[in-house]
């Protein structure tokens, strides 16, 4: 009598495609998988209990080790919650700063995301394309505040520093240069037949179970449901921007990717429209040096790279906060890994790993 | 087109407030509004907030808890995708009897929200079908996020 059964696999936490370190146990019926636990907190720091013995401003750095490849706007979340508790006015150009950096820090995730899709799939040639193009984004960083990575860059009140002069006519350079970069990925990896084979139809979260597991971000665009924060509860300057929210319709890998890399023309779109209108002025408000915000607590979202990221804070009057909790979107969206992954290949695990992209110093906090 | 999401309005709260005439009280103003619902009517309340026309909060955006020592309070923030409001939902419970319903059944999206608050603060939520540790490790003992709680010296760490 031929018999059949299932056996666990352990992928991860030591796996190329977890992009950090994850652990999904994987539960096989061959190459087939019936079930995916994500077990995650390899990275834990403990980032919530540190906030509670630092002052609010000291907070700024660690919220940049969270998704630290879009460390911009782990900054203003968290300095927008502040400054909302405070009833804090930021000076215009601050905004306008603010908003250029934290989309060209959009682009630079988003390419990460392209790159190690590609290299996922196994396409290296497609990483380095856009591990080549993200460079240009970090030496702009780099020309603004000193760091590639943890910019520390948005304070509380507006920005660290008001920009070089190289910096606009640098940015426009990348921004005419965008175009043709963005043709040559799609030559590489959109008009690719291996790719789009294994992305298209695979893995399909239509828009009810993106809900149900509460998705946001891309990954919940790609199933069509319209929802971006910037448009919906506007924050910042935002709605002064013309821009589109690219949807996807099937919700599969190929819908995730499509979003990704039509949300990158958007943010070129904001990026020169708010260079051209770059006021002049003060780019800090006049904000103590101590911080004591009033007693009260207050909850403030953005539209991140990954999804919605919002900063619970609960001050008790004092220089330091109470509480501080992140609600972070890759830790959310975790969540449909479960449920997608069921009765997929192997392989494919891989893929809607990629294409969800959760970024684990997020998730672990 | 630019939309800007809104609280509840009072009218919505009124009814609210009527359909739950003990054990919900209204704290705050504008941006820091909130609905403090006891615990064994917070089921109730949140399936009405989900399916009732009126509201339709279908989205489950945050979760989370903190400790005022003598009792722990749980914060759910929601979100309505149709009518683009949100209200703030607390419920309490005490430092000694740390239970509160879950609300998975309702929005399975709180899964791992619910996982995180039992992780780091110690709450139970009944009807969770699968409450364990998911940051920690599952030896951890205690709740670091606890005010109450005392980091092990060196070499007392761990399990």
């Amino acid at each position: 009598m031929l018999k059949t059964q299932t056996y666990t696999l352990n992928m991860g936490p030591q796996h190329p495609s977890t992009h950090g370190v994850l652990q999904m146990v994987l539960e096989l019926d061959g190459e087939r998988v019936v079930k995916a636990v994500p077990h995650m907190g390899y990275l834990h720091r403990g980032i919530e209990k540190l906030a509670e013995s630092r002052t609010y401003t000291q907070f700024i750095p660690y919220t940049d080790r969270l998704d630290y490849v879009s460390s911009m706007g782990n900054n203003l979340g968290y300095c927008q919650t502040v400054e909302k508790l405070m009833n804090i006015e930021v000076p215009e150009r601050a905004e306008y700063l603010r908003v250029i950096m934290t989309e060209l820090n959009r682009i630079a995730s988003h390419l990460l995301f392209m790159s190690s899709l590609a290299i996922d799939l196994g396409a290296t040639t497609g990483m380095i394309y856009g591990f080549r193009d993200r460079e240009h984004i970090l030496d702009l960083f780099d020309m603004v505040c000193g760091a590639r990575l943890t910019y520390n860059y948005i304070r509380i009140g507006g920005v660290m520093a008001d920009i070089p002069a190289q910096f606009i006519s640098q940015t426009q350079k990348f921004l005419e240069d965008f175009p043709e970069m963005l043709k040559e990925y799609h030559n590489l990896l959109t008009g690719n037949e291996i790719l789009y084979y294994r992305l298209k139809d695979t893995a399909v979260i239509d828009g009810k179970l993106a809900m149900e597991v509460g998705l946001t971000g891309p990954c919940l665009r790609a199933s069509g449901i319209d929802y971006d924060i910037r448009k919906v509860d506007s924050y910042g300057v935002y709605d002064r921007f013309d821009f589109r929210v690219p949807l996807g319709e099937n919700g599969d890998n190929w819908d995730r990717y499509m979003v990704r890399m039509d949300e990158m023309v958007e943010s070129a779109k904001i990026i020169s429209q708010a260079l051209a209108k770059l006021p002049d002025g003060p780019i800090l408000a006049n904000v103590p040096k101590v911080l004591k915000p009033p007693v009260g607590e207050m909850y403030h979202r953005i539209e991140n790279p990954r999804g919605e990221l919002g900063y619970y804070i609960v001050s008790d009057g004092t220089t330091k906060p109470y509480r501080i909790h992140v609600r972070r979107p890759s830790f959310v969206n975790l969540q449909a890994l479960g449920p997608v992954c069921k009765g997929l290949m192997i392989a494919d695990v891989v893929a809607i790993l990629a294409t969800l992209d959760p970024l684990m110093g997020e998730v672990d906090c | 087109m630019n939309m800007t999401q809104q609280m509840l309005s009072n009218e919505a709260l009124q009814s609210l407030q009527e359909k739950f005439p003990e054990g919900m009280q209204i704290i705050g103003e504008g941006a820091q509004q909130a609905i403090v619902v006891e615990d064994q009517y917070l089921l109730d309340m949140m399936n009405m907030l989900k399916n009732d026309a009126a509201y339709q909060f279908n989205m489950l955006s945050n979760l989370t808890a903190v400790d005022y020592l003598d009792y722990l309070e749980i914060i759910y923030h929601l979100y309505s995708l149709p009518l683009l409001s949100t209200v703030t939902i607390k419920t309490r419970c005490l430092a000694n009897q740390l239970i509160v319903p879950s609300v998975t059944a309702i929005w399975p999206s709180a899964d791992f929200q619910e996982r995180e608050v039992y992780d780091l603060f110690g709450i139970s939520f009944t009807g969770h079908q699968d409450l364990r540790r998911i940051l920690l490790p599952d030896e951890f003992k205690g709740h670091p996020l606890r005010k109450d709680y005392k980091m092990p010296i060196q070499g007392e760490r761990g399990a």
